[in-house]
């Protein structure tokens, strides 16, 4: 009888997971921004000032992708139709530098690859993730990332129970006052080599939380991510291809 | 109004001045009299130095609000509630923390998350111990093996039983409630939606009632519609995510599995209809951000019909596994007796036998049109928490099929709103999937908020996990937080 019932799920479950993780782009996702070459209204700060986390340059326009949290508040007070998210997930950027999107941006965001990277964790890399004020949201995504959708562990990326174990810390939220200790712990525990990945505007760039009172970065003062990840929450596709991309794998 | 979720507003100046003692005694008889106890909160008084302004909030069995409100001296203070009503024990300890008020001879006064300048002790606060033969104590956290946030828990154990749990939480506080006040009131709903990332929509819609409550503006039917079926979207995905876990910690993987990809349906079709995975932007004050094309429909419908399909086989699966039966049941047990004396609410209630749901018996909004069925189990244990899930979500899908048939479509709507009106006081409640939301805005003489209180499910749930863990063994310790799936974030502020 459970045997009948557990046959009836496998049915049911057929096969779920995303074939190319690369090529794949969310339906209905508010992902990388477009900015286009329309030309904005004298004087018009709309998008600049509704900003929550203060994303916007102006002349020329640029967004930070560090820094929003895809509310899409910039595109509903935008006369000229300046600003458009795509739905396309790929927005990592290895350096800081590189989240920042102008109007003559590349259409797909791509990490460099590191030979070094590549050589070392090409074939097997061990996250351990801390999160030090998130908000739930970046952590389910980055849980989603082993389900059977998405599957990272088809390219040997797998999550670790301990830093011991890990070749790299995934950091999530602002950094707040009680776990900038542990997240240094975290860090000291971690052999060498190791490195840091960024997850989520809130532990690039502090999003939301930058003035908070009880926020503590000083640990990204003296540990430099080699990948940053946007979003409010990234997607796992975003996440994904940003490691992937730094990896060299194809 | 037509509002869906519960709102209640009062002006300031009207509210009865009771002196501290009369606001004791009121509120010890109230409760008495079988009211419920919703929040109960302080800020310094802006007007007089040194004094703090408490507010209760009540509830009556006809779903009715009451405010009960008294200035008193910081230094003074009053005497403890909780040993008589253990269910004010986490608003005092909060009041305490936040106020600085003297709460008298109250039996255990930590502080429930160490913000300010009481983080750098947080360390040092002693936990409690117990001595004697077999006895042994176990630290975690605050960092976990597992991709979650962070918190600490000791266990005080018997040989191999839980004597005790004490839960230490404070590791994800923000800040949110003081800077809440420091953004223009009309624009806080992206830092709203993080106060707890996984009930975005819930929290958001507390506080828009709430906002638009103070705007006195009325919203269209469909607006209403539209945020229920982002607020149920949510209910189905975390009630998936929750059972993908539960299942997972008990070694039964077709349920991981299952349930796991099943959430990736479910929050793909809010992405569908707002663009975030999580509702990000499904809300705002005045109206929504979510539209609902004729083009989008065939999808929605199919995904909600996948749902509703494959839900009900691997229900089928999970609930009549005896391995599953058997590690389930009779573990960790919260008595209705304690769930009522503990004033806990949401899944854990209903699971205890507690029927309270703020979507229930509303006399207007999406849920009077279509009410949506309250789900309850007896038992008290993990299985009873994993079946109200499963029955919310059936119940969840029920309605939202009726719901889209009847409304088929809505568009994006942002009309702009007046200021908010001076001196008034507005409590709203939502049924998030972990249990009831409560917002709490107060505006000062202008337009701007004097205080903005938030309250997530999880701030009066988790004593309820530290008592059912009580008699379990530690390794039964993952299934019983699991079961309760409540929010550190959210705790925390």
């Amino acid at each position: 009888m459970s045997l009948l019932k557990s046959l009836r799920v496998r049915a049911s479950q057929g096969s779920q997971y995303v074939a190319d993780l690369r090529s794949a782009v969310p339906r209905g996702f508010r992902g990388l921004p477009v900015i286009s070459d329309a030309s904005c209204a004298s004087e018009c700060r709309a998008c600049a000032e509704v900003c929550p986390t203060r994303a916007i340059a102006l002349s020329p326009v640029t967004l930070d992708l560090g820094r929003c949290v895809f509310c899409n508040e910039c595109v509903q007070v935008c006369p000229q139709e300046k600003i458009a998210f795509s739905a396309n997930p790929r927005m990592g950027g290895g350096t800081r530098e590189q989240l920042l999107v102008r109007q003559e941006a590349e259409e797909v965001m791509k990490v460099r690859a590191s030979a070094t990277f590549s050589k070392l964790f090409g074939r097997s890399l061990k996250l351990r993730q801390v999160s030090a004020g998130g908000c739930n949201a970046c952590e389910l995504e980055l849980n989603a990332l082993a389900n059977v959708n998405f599957d990272l562990q088809r390219f040997g990326i797998e999550w670790v129970a301990s830093p011991r174990h890990a070749d790299a810390l995934v950091l999530s939220g602002p950094i707040t006052v009680a776990m900038a200790n542990a997240v240094q712990l975290a860090w000291d525990a971690m052999p060498e080599p190791r490195f840091l990945a960024v997850v989520g505007a809130c532990a690039i760039s502090g999003g939301l939380y930058e003035h908070a009172q009880s926020v503590e970065r000083g640990f990204l003062g003296h540990v430099g991510p080699a990948l940053y990840v946007p979003g409010c929450p990234p997607h796992p596709l975003t996440f994904a291809n940003a490691i992937l991309d730094l990896l060299g794998v194809a | 109004m037509t509002s869906s979720v519960l709102v209640h507003a009062v002006a300031v100046a009207r509210l009865p001045s009771f002196d501290v003692h009369a606001w004791r005694s009121e509120l010890l008889e109230r409760l008495t009299a079988g009211l419920r106890v919703v929040t109960l909160y302080g800020r310094r008084s802006h007007e007089k130095e040194g004094t703090v302004i408490i507010t209760a909030v009540l509830q009556g069995a006809d779903r009715s609000l009451q405010v009960l409100r008294t200035c008193v001296d910081a230094q003074l203070g009053y005497h403890e509630l909780t040993t008589e009503r253990p269910a004010l024990h986490c608003f005092e300890r909060e009041l305490h923390e936040q106020t600085g008020l003297r709460v008298a001879a109250h039996p255990w006064l930590k502080p429930v998350r160490f913000q300010g300048q009481a983080q750098a002790a947080m360390n040092d606060y002693p936990f409690y111990r117990i001595e004697g033969k077999e006895v042994h104590e176990v630290a975690v956290g605050p960092i976990h093996a597992g991709v979650i946030e962070p918190g600490s828990f000791r266990f005080m154990c018997q040989g191999e039983q839980v004597h005790h749990l004490e839960i230490q939480l404070g590791y994800q506080h923000r800040g949110v409630e003081a800077r809440l006040l420091q953004l223009p009131p009309a624009r806080l709903a992206p830092l709203i939606e993080t106060i707890a990332g996984d009930t975005s929509v819930a929290h958001t819609w507390a506080y828009c009632a709430a906002v638009e409550q103070l705007c006195a503006r009325e919203l269209p039917l469909e607006v209403e519609v539209a945020r229920a079926v982002a607020l149920e979207l949510e209910r189905i995905a975390m009630h998936l995510a929750t059972l993908s876990g539960l299942a997972a910690d008990i070694g039964f993987l077709q349920g991981a599995t299952s349930y796991g990809r099943l959430r990736t349906t479910a929050i793909n079709t809010l992405m569908l209809l707002c663009g975030s995975r999580f509702g990000r932007g499904a809300l705002r004050p005045g109206g929504t951000g979510m539209s609902l094309s004729s083009e989008l429909l065939p999808q929605v419908l199919d995904n909600l019909e996948l749902l509703r399909v494959d839900l009900a086989i691997i229900n089928d699966c999970f609930l009549s596994a005896r391995t599953v039966r058997h590690r389930l049941r009779e573990v960790g047990v919260l008595s209705r007796e304690r769930a009522l004396q503990l004033g806990v609410v949401g899944v854990v209630a209903r699971a205890s036998g507690v029927a309270c749901d703020a979507r229930d018996g509303v006399s207007q909004g999406a849920y009077q049109v279509q009410p949506v069925a309250l789900c309850t189990a007896a038992e008290g244990d993990c299985f009873a928490r994993a079946q109200v899930r499963i029955a919310e979500m059936d119940a969840s899908l029920g309605w939202l099929s009726i719901m889209l048939a009847r409304h088929p479509g809505f568009a994006r709507s942002r009309p702009p709103l007046p200021a908010l009106a001076p001196g008034q006081l507005v409590v709203s409640i939502v049924e998030g999937f972990r249990g009831e939301v409560v917002h709490c805005l107060e505006t000062g003489a202008s337009d701007t908020l004097v205080h903005y209180k938030v309250q997530d499910p999880s701030l009066r749930n988790w004593m309820g996990l530290a008592l059912a863990v009580r008699g379990n063994e530690i390794s039964d310790f993952p299934i019983c937080n699991k079961s309760f799936d409540l929010s550190y974030c959210g705790h925390d502020l």
